[in-house]
């Protein structure tokens, strides 16, 4: 299926350009639009911003592959993003991924029935001072246990 | 007694509104250069305070930016790096969060210093926050007349964009953060050309730290020596230290360049959480030969540091308490660098992966002492083999674990010996 920006993304995308000398610059801001307009970024979508930016869908698929932020494909209404590197580990990552698990039903990269959640593992997030830390969608979620989590996502609509 | 500068208006409020910033004295550098001085000028100052990078590898700033050609035949670029993305460091984000202002202050000092009419702020991807009020600061930047065409009647010209990475490591490295910024994989260059003479666009480009640049307006107003009076001669100034782990206050610490490890740990970050023993402690980022107890007699700085075989780097101290299962750690790290390897050279695409490989081995108790040495050999076959220092820094903490704390990797495997 062929897709293509709202008149709003389109604007934006306009002045996304005006930013580079050249269009291929504008890859990643690109990209993240994308993502943001429709959710994650589908083979159809990198030959949309391939004939955006003139550039071969081969170049857009080769970037976006790169970035672990990019969705190559549907997650959930709210992703649970869990930094597992060392200060977080030392601090309770561990046991977070856990009840995530017990709790949600879902494994690392997995999203649940109904679509509302999905969790993957992350590498660290540099917020080391107020581990564990748990990136839900845009925002940081700090200082964590289980506690703080379930309280964090039983508020989640 | 030591003065905050850089910290010192954080969890203010209003702190990152520039009218705040006015008030106390911001932006008065910014016009002091634009009216006053030279670029060249700027870069002596900076060159004389001996301010070196905050970003890992300590490099001098002022000489970086005297390797830009001083004419214009191509643009030239000023991109700020807040990559941040060193596990152990997060103090790049407190600036950007608290005092915005002070970031793009002294990213536009050292743009005029390289003659460069544009800037990037690269900011990791998941930084959305941060990323949303520095494009704030910088609108309120040009509504104020400090962006812009002909700043303050000067006659130059600059603009500033917030540019987001998307999730990547390697981008941090200055190379890979200029391919990503030209939309493509984060693969670093070979160097030569340095980016001062072929960076962005190919074009001239400097690449410095968030905290680095943070310095440059407090030392254009209170001037070199001011800088050079706080810490050790051979790498002054005030600095952001990250503490981590097993530490019952942790947190971002600004204090004189030198303060000794020890004190770090026990006075201001409280001492070892639960009053545990401490077992270990990595002083400078993952990326930097780890101490044992016994080495924390030491002073963050870059010259003591590598002293006793380490490194200050990024300043991302993480401590490790004794319950600490060192072959735990050191796997969370190698997986770490095994996924964040950008493929590009074999070494450490193929190294990161072998040793991760025998590093879950050996935790889970089946391996032998031939894994042992095995892991040291790979780790040895990555170190300065590759194109950018993610190999290094891939190796340094296997290479370091093993050295202090052999017995423990040897005791995993004790039961296969026979």
């Amino acid at each position: 299926m062929k897709i293509s920006f709202s008149e709003s993304a389109m604007k934006e995308f306009q002045d996304i350009l005006t930013r580079y000398p050249n269009k291929r610059a504008a890859m990643l801001p690109t990209l993240h639009l994308v993502q943001r307009e429709f959710g994650w970024i589908s083979r159809e979508a990198m030959e949309y911003v391939g004939e955006l930016l003139e550039v071969p869908f081969s170049e857009v698929y080769d970037t976006a592959t790169f970035y672990t932020m990019f969705k190559l494909k549907p997650m959930g209404k709210y992703h649970l993003q869990v930094c597992h590197t060392l200060s977080c580990a030392l601090r309770g990552a561990g046991h977070l991924c856990d009840h995530i698990r017990e709790k949600l039903h879902i494994d690392n990269g997995e999203v649940t029935e109904d679509g509302k959640f999905s969790f993957v593992k992350v590498e660290c997030l540099g917020s080391c001072g107020t581990a564990p830390v748990v990136q839900i969608n845009d925002d940081y979620y700090e200082g964590l246990d289980t506690q703080k989590l379930d309280e964090v996502l039983d508020k989640l609509e | 007694m030591f003065e905050k500068v850089l910290t010192k208006h954080i969890n203010m409020p209003e702190s990152r509104k520039i009218e705040y910033y006015e008030k106390h004295g911001g932006f008065q550098a910014w016009k002091k250069v634009l009216k006053n001085m030279e670029p060249d000028q700027v870069i002596a100052e900076v060159k004389e305070s001996n301010l070196r990078g905050r970003g890992g590898a300590g490099f001098p700033a002022g000489m970086k930016w005297s390797f830009v050609p001083k004419t214009t035949e191509k643009p030239h670029y000023m991109l700020v790096n807040a990559d941040e993305s060193e596990p152990g460091t997060f103090k790049d984000r407190l600036l950007m969060d608290g005092i915005p202002h002070s970031v793009i202050e002294g990213a536009m000092i050292g743009s005029y210093a390289i003659r460069a009419n544009t800037c990037y702020i690269y900011i990791r991807g998941e930084f959305v926050k941060e990323a949303r009020i520095l494009e704030q600061a910088i609108q309120e930047a040009y509504d104020k007349g400090y962006l812009g065409k002909n700043i303050l009647g000067s006659g130059y010209d600059l603009d500033m964009y917030v540019h987001r990475g998307a999730g990547a490591y390697i981008c941090g490295e200055e190379t890979g953060l200029i391919e990503s910024l030209e939309g493509k994989r984060g693969w670093p260059r070979i160097k030569p050309p340095f980016p001062a003479i072929e960076g962005v666009f190919r074009c001239p480009t400097i690449v410095n730290n968030v905290e680095t640049l943070a310095c440059v307006p407090y030392i254009i107003e209170r001037g070199a020596e001011w800088f050079k009076s706080i810490g050790p001669e051979s790498g002054p100034g005030p600095k952001l230290f990250c503490l981590s782990g097993h530490v019952k206050n942790p947190g971002v610490y600004e204090l004189p360049m030198g303060i000794p490890l020890k004190e770090l740990i026990y006075e201001y970050g409280g001492g070892i959480l639960n009053d545990k023993k401490l077992k270990a402690v990595i002083p400078g980022g993952s990326s930097v030969p780890i101490l044992t107890a016994d080495e924390i007699d030491v002073n963050m700085d870059f010259d003591s540091l590598a002293k006793i075989g380490s490194m200050l780097g990024s300043a991302g101290v993480i401590v490790m308490d004794e319950d600490t299962d060192m072959v735990s750690a050191l796997l969370n790290l190698i997986h770490f660098y095994r996924h964040e390897s950008c493929g590009q050279c074999t070494p450490c695409r193929e190294g990161t992966n072998w040793a991760e490989k025998l590093l879950k081995r050996i935790h889970s108790g089946e391996g032998t002492l031939k894994d042992v040495d095995l892991l040291e050999e790979v780790a040895n076959n990555i170190g300065f083999r590759t194109i950018c220092p993610l190999g290094d820094a891939a190796a340094m903490p296997i290479q370091s674990f093993l050295k202090k704390f052999r017995h423990e990797f040897e005791a995993k495997v004790k039961k296969n010996v026979a």
